[in-house]
């Protein structure tokens, strides 16, 4: 795990460590169940507040990325793929919902708008 | 978790200065500051907490329990590391550490002389020789090797170098890594404590200003800055303390994010330090 902390940085340093862990499990440099340093040692490491760093692994684990195993220490967390699955998902919800209502605003149909999307995803096929 | 130490309603009187309803609590394993301008009663509060003058009103509990009614327990398990440790100055630190052992049930001499080593301080070096910072390893090594659950500081940094300050704060910040253990330090040197404390306790003219997590503060607090006659104290919401120059105003909040909507571009926002929260709440006008 690599933590950078910038003390000139508008951000909260809780939000710092948060970012750079998120980034390290979304690029793969951390992998499910690989260990996280205690709550303690890591405040001891970056030299801040253990209660920066226990709002951190708060946050990261309230977003299901790290899961805290009670006595045994803190992990990356296992269904990652899940979430980041549904996060993309969700982007292309998104982006459709404009597309649709782009499409209202034309005032083409429902059927008009399914043939188009039809028509795109074989193209790419 | 426990209060290492809770204080409550505490008063105490001199002339021409009272240290009135004075309350705050720090949770085991963190790390607390105590800051204020000199003479605003950070002394005094160290001091009535170690019982070395008497309390007029309020009350102090060590771990739960009075620190009068069990001054011995409660001594046994704070570390007292102030700005002046009076030893004998012709002794010896470990003769020293002999007779200070006895006192201490959990006292471990592994400990002290592996912190002795690590701060640099010969064992048979005489007290009156060392240093004002090595007197405050010194004392520190004590306070650690009696396996104190409560460490009290007061001013430690003050008078030390950059490095030797240093490595005085990674030291204390080792000390909560047993989450039984925590630190209380008085300063006035913030930028100490804007690193590891945990949290923050702010005393001004003998009363609390602020006690609160030293994250909620730098995010709550912050500085409004505009130029000329832009932009009128008065307007600010949270208003704490202003001071104008000859170009502008410069004022701090306790709600960056209300004087922001209220203001808007009329002012520039930055984070205020904890050094800008204490020279504007204690030097800056007051709001009107």
């Amino acid at each position: 795990m690599k933590i950078i902390i910038s003390n000139s940085s508008p951000d909260p340093i809780y939000e710092q460590i948060v970012r750079q862990v998120k980034s390290q499990i979304i690029s793969g440099e951390l992998v499910a169940g690989d260990p996280l340093p205690s709550i303690r040692k890591l405040a001891l490491e970056l030299q801040i507040s253990v209660i920066t760093t226990k709002r951190a692994y708060d946050e990261l684990e309230g977003e299901g990325f790290i899961d805290s195993v009670g006595g045994k220490g803190t992990f990356v967390a296992s269904q990652n793929k899940e979430i980041l699955r549904e996060r993309k998902m969700k982007v292309v919800e998104e982006m459709l919902a404009q597309a649709v209502a782009e499409a209202r605003l034309l005032g083409i149909k429902p059927r008009e708008l399914r043939d188009m999307l039809r028509l795109l995803y074989e193209e790419e096929n | 978790m426990d209060a290492a130490l809770e204080i409550s309603g505490l008063r105490k009187s001199y002339k021409g200065f009272v240290l009135d309803d004075v309350s705050f609590s720090i949770p085991a394993g963190t790390i607390m500051g105590l800051i204020g301008p000199n003479g605003a009663g950070k002394t005094t509060v160290i001091k009535l907490v170690m019982n070395l003058i008497r309390r007029e009103s309020g009350a102090v509990r060590i771990f739960g329990r009075d620190n009068i009614a069990h001054e011995p327990e409660a001594k046994a398990r704070i570390g007292f590391v102030y700005d002046e440790p009076c030893f004998p100055p012709d002794i010896g630190l470990d003769r020293i550490a002999s007779a200070v052992a006895p006192f201490y049930p959990r006292w471990d001499w592994k400990l002290f002389s592996g912190t002795l080593e690590e701060f640099g301080l010969p064992p048979r070096k005489k007290f009156k020789t060392l240093s004002h910072g090595m007197k405050m390893k010194f004392a520190l090594a004590l306070a650690l090797a009696h396996d104190a659950d409560l460490i009290l500081m007061d001013e430690p940094t003050t008078g030390l170098d950059p490095v030797f300050r240093h490595e005085l704060l990674v030291r204390l910040s080792a000390v909560i890594q047993d989450e039984r253990k925590s630190v209380l330090f008085s300063t006035h040197l913030t930028s100490d404590l804007e690193k590891i404390a945990d949290h923050v306790t702010f005393i001004h003219e003998g009363s609390i200003v602020f006690s609160a997590p030293k994250d909620e503060i730098l995010e709550t607090y912050g500085l409004v800055k505009a130029g000329g006659r832009e932009v009128a104290a008065s307007e600010i919401p949270g208003l704490k303390g202003y001071r104008h120059s000859a170009y502008g105003l410069e004022a701090l909040t306790g709600d960056l994010e209300a004087a922001r909507r209220s203001i808007g571009p009329r002012a520039v926002y930055e984070r205020a330090s904890l050094e800008d929260i204490m020279y504007f709440i204690s030097k800056g006008e007051p709001h009107a």
